[in-house]
């Protein structure tokens, strides 16, 4: 019947064995001849089934809250702070270890500048004042009774995948190279009912938001974004915010830069100009090659990453395996993802998930059949506005490299890289980063 | 429909004209949810701290570069920023280190990189010292702005940093910007 070999009668739509994302496709396994012979068998044969010892007797006590397998106890955040001492503190996530497009929220990325505060939701207040006819004040009781939206977006941080920056490869894992970004389902009061209370002078363009925050955070946002998509948001996943995402309420502009989504918010005032914070001012006006630096960059461009197979991992011996990979947009919704397994010499459309949405993770996936030699595997995502993730040399171009390689992958030599990331598979299976 | 009903359809009438209604101020049509408490500008203030870059919002008082040179051993800045803020754990806050000819990873300082000296106050104010931020008096921030200002050269020595002077100092790099993408704001 069927053999190792008869995968290879698969038709290829690119180079070094990417096949038809239609494999993957509803029916698509059912179609007669080659594609049938995905159910193939590789090696010996499996051993008889015996009944396992977790199966005989009564199982532990269900808990208030859930626990996930203590098989899974890897799968967590890296620290670069893990003492509290008096700076920063990352947590980034594990996209080598996760699947699907929800990030949990155990596990979704956070950036704390001077800790997380320890708020009362009954004694937090949210101010609206500046340039309005009628300043209010709002409790977190009054907020919960305003008409809800809930939406999915990602929140990268500005400098997420920052050490791709680097002149050289960067030889570390994709939760240190892309781990500040998550998506999750959010849920809130369009902040533009809020503002609509106030009563917005008509000269007004900018406001101020700062969080409760020890270090105060705070942001300029031009209220064009305030009025079109922002949400004082509530609910995370369906549960009330984390403490770490800005627990009782946080400012939410979908593909806006991290850093700007203001956590603990507690007070908005209308102005008509930006107040060029020290966040703005500094760390997200990324620099250009010729000292010149992007102010208000505020958008995270489209981008893409392969999740699987992915730096650290090894294929253990060759045959079939599915690329799989996270896209998003903050300018729009992903309508097209390439995949390269021979360095971007050619490229196959993967299977994009639908249905697709606004500023959020999109998971693609191509099958694909590795011949056991070496291949560079990458991804490339267009978003429906017609936006192209840049190729390595026309992005390095406009934004610049490193002078010397990068080697803390944790560090921020620039903000808002969204090229390419390549893997290269060497003929042991084994993957390590690589500029294509 | 319930009062409940009709409510939250007002709400939801609310939500989808206030994209559109929001520039010309619709406020007062009766469309909003209408639960926000008034409160009156002066009750705000001790939480209105932000700074603009034309000097909105400064507060009185001053301060000068001798009395700064003091509160930066005070208050425990030097244990963070060094010796005279030249250096240290979490950065210089003076240093004369150039931004050109260091490509993309050059060092961003108020001196080669800050585009409004009121960002300086602000930040002090907003955020120092690091492990008791809001602690520090107007007449102290003045201060301990003057000091970081005339320690990088960029006021001349015994300048008083008040609410008119320091929006004044000309920053270098004032210009070094190309706003990215322009018709977001
Ligand atoms: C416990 C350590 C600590 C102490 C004490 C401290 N700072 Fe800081 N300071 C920091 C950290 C951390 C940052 C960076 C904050 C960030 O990146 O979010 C910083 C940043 C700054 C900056 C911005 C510098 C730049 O170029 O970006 C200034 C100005 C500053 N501090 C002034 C002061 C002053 C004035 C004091 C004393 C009143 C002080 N600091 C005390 C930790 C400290």
């Amino acid at each position: 019947m069927t053999k190792k070999n008869d995968i290879t009668a698969l038709d290829e739509v690119a180079g070094n064995g990417l096949l038809s994302r239609r494999l993957l496709l509803r029916g698509g396994v059912a179609m007669a001849g080659a594609a049938s012979t995905l159910v193939a068998t590789q090696g010996a044969s499996a051993e008889p089934l015996k009944e396992p010892e977790w199966s005989r007797y009564q199982g532990t006590t269900v808990e208030p809250m859930g626990r996930r397998s203590k098989n899974e106890k890897d799968t967590t955040r890296i620290l670069t702070n893990p003492k509290g001492e008096p700076r920063t503190q990352h947590a980034r996530t594990p996209h080598h270890l996760l699947n699907g497009q929800i990030t949990p929220n155990h596990l979704h990325f956070t950036i704390l500048h001077n800790g997380i505060p320890d708020i009362d939701p009954e004694q937090h207040k949210l101010v609206i004042h500046g340039m309005v006819k009628q300043p209010i004040v709002l409790s977190m009781d009054r907020l919960m009774r305003y008409p809800m939206v809930t939406r999915q977006t990602f929140i990268e941080c500005g400098g997420n995948s920052a050490a791709l920056f680097s002149n050289e490869p960067v030889q570390a894992n994709l939760q240190s190279l892309h781990g500040l970004v998550s998506n999750a389902e959010w849920t809130g009061v369009p902040l533009s009912a809020v503002l609509d209370e106030v009563g917005i002078d008509p000269k007004a363009k900018w406001m101020l938001v700062e969080g409760a925050d020890t270090a105060a955070i705070t942001r300029s946002v031009p209220l064009k974004k305030a009025l079109d998509d922002a949400i004082l948001v509530l609910f995370q996943n369906g549960e009330r915010l984390m403490a770490e995402q800005g627990y009782p309420v946080r400012l939410l502009l979908p593909g806006w830069e991290g850093n700007m989504n203001i956590k603990y918010v507690r007070r908005i005032k209308i102005v008509d100009q930006p107040a060029l914070t020290y966040y703005e001012a500094r760390n997200y006006s990324p620099l250009l090659p010729d000292a010149k630096a992007y102010r208000f960059f505020f958008v995270n461009e489209v981008k893409s990453f392969i999740t699987h197979p992915s730096f650290g991992m090894k294929l253990n011996e060759p045959g079939y395996y599915e690329i799989s990979g996270i896209a998003y947009s903050g300018a729009g919704r992903i309508e097209r993802v390439q995949v390269t397994a021979d360095g971007g010499k050619t490229w196959a459309d993967a299977a994009v998930q639908g249905p697709t949405m606004h500023k959020a993770f999109t998971r693609f996936h191509i099958p694909w059949r590795w011949d056991g030699k070496p291949a560079v595997l990458s991804s490339r995502a267009v978003d429906d506005g017609g936006n192209i993730q840049p190729l390595r040399d026309d992005f390095v171009r406009e934004r610049g490299v490193t002078q010397k390689p990068v080697t803390n992958p944790f560090g921020f030599p620039n903000q808002h890289y969204n090229s390419l990331t390549s893997w290269g598979i060497n003929a042991k299976g084994e993957i390590s980063h690589v500029y294509a | 429909m319930s009062m409940l009903e009709k409510i939250s359809f007002a709400a939801c009438v609310a939500v989808a004209l206030s994209t559109s209604a929001m520039a010309d101020d619709k406020n007062g049509l009766g469309t909003n949810v209408g639960l926000g408490q008034p409160i009156t500008e002066s009750d705000i203030k001790p939480w209105d701290i932000t700074i603009l870059p034309d000097g909105t919002n400064l507060p009185p008082g001053s301060g000068t570069a001798v009395v700064g040179a003091k509160l930066f051993l005070e208050k425990g800045c030097n244990a963070c920023h060094g010796e005279g803020g030249t250096g240290g754990s979490n950065g210089a806050v003076i240093t004369d280190i150039p931004l050109a000819g260091r490509g993309i990873e050059a060092t961003k300082t108020i001196k080669n990189f800050w585009g409004s000296s009121t960002t300086v106050f602000d930040f002090i104010r907003r955020a120092m010292p690091w492990p008791a931020p809001r602690t520090l008096t107007d007449d102290e921030v003045y201060a301990l702005t003057a000091f970081i200002l005339e320690g990088n050269k960029l006021i001349p020595p015994g300048t008083v940093m008040d609410a008119k002077s320091l929006p004044q100092v000309k920053m270098p790099n004032k210009d070094g910007f190309i706003i990215k993408f322009p018709d977001r704001i």
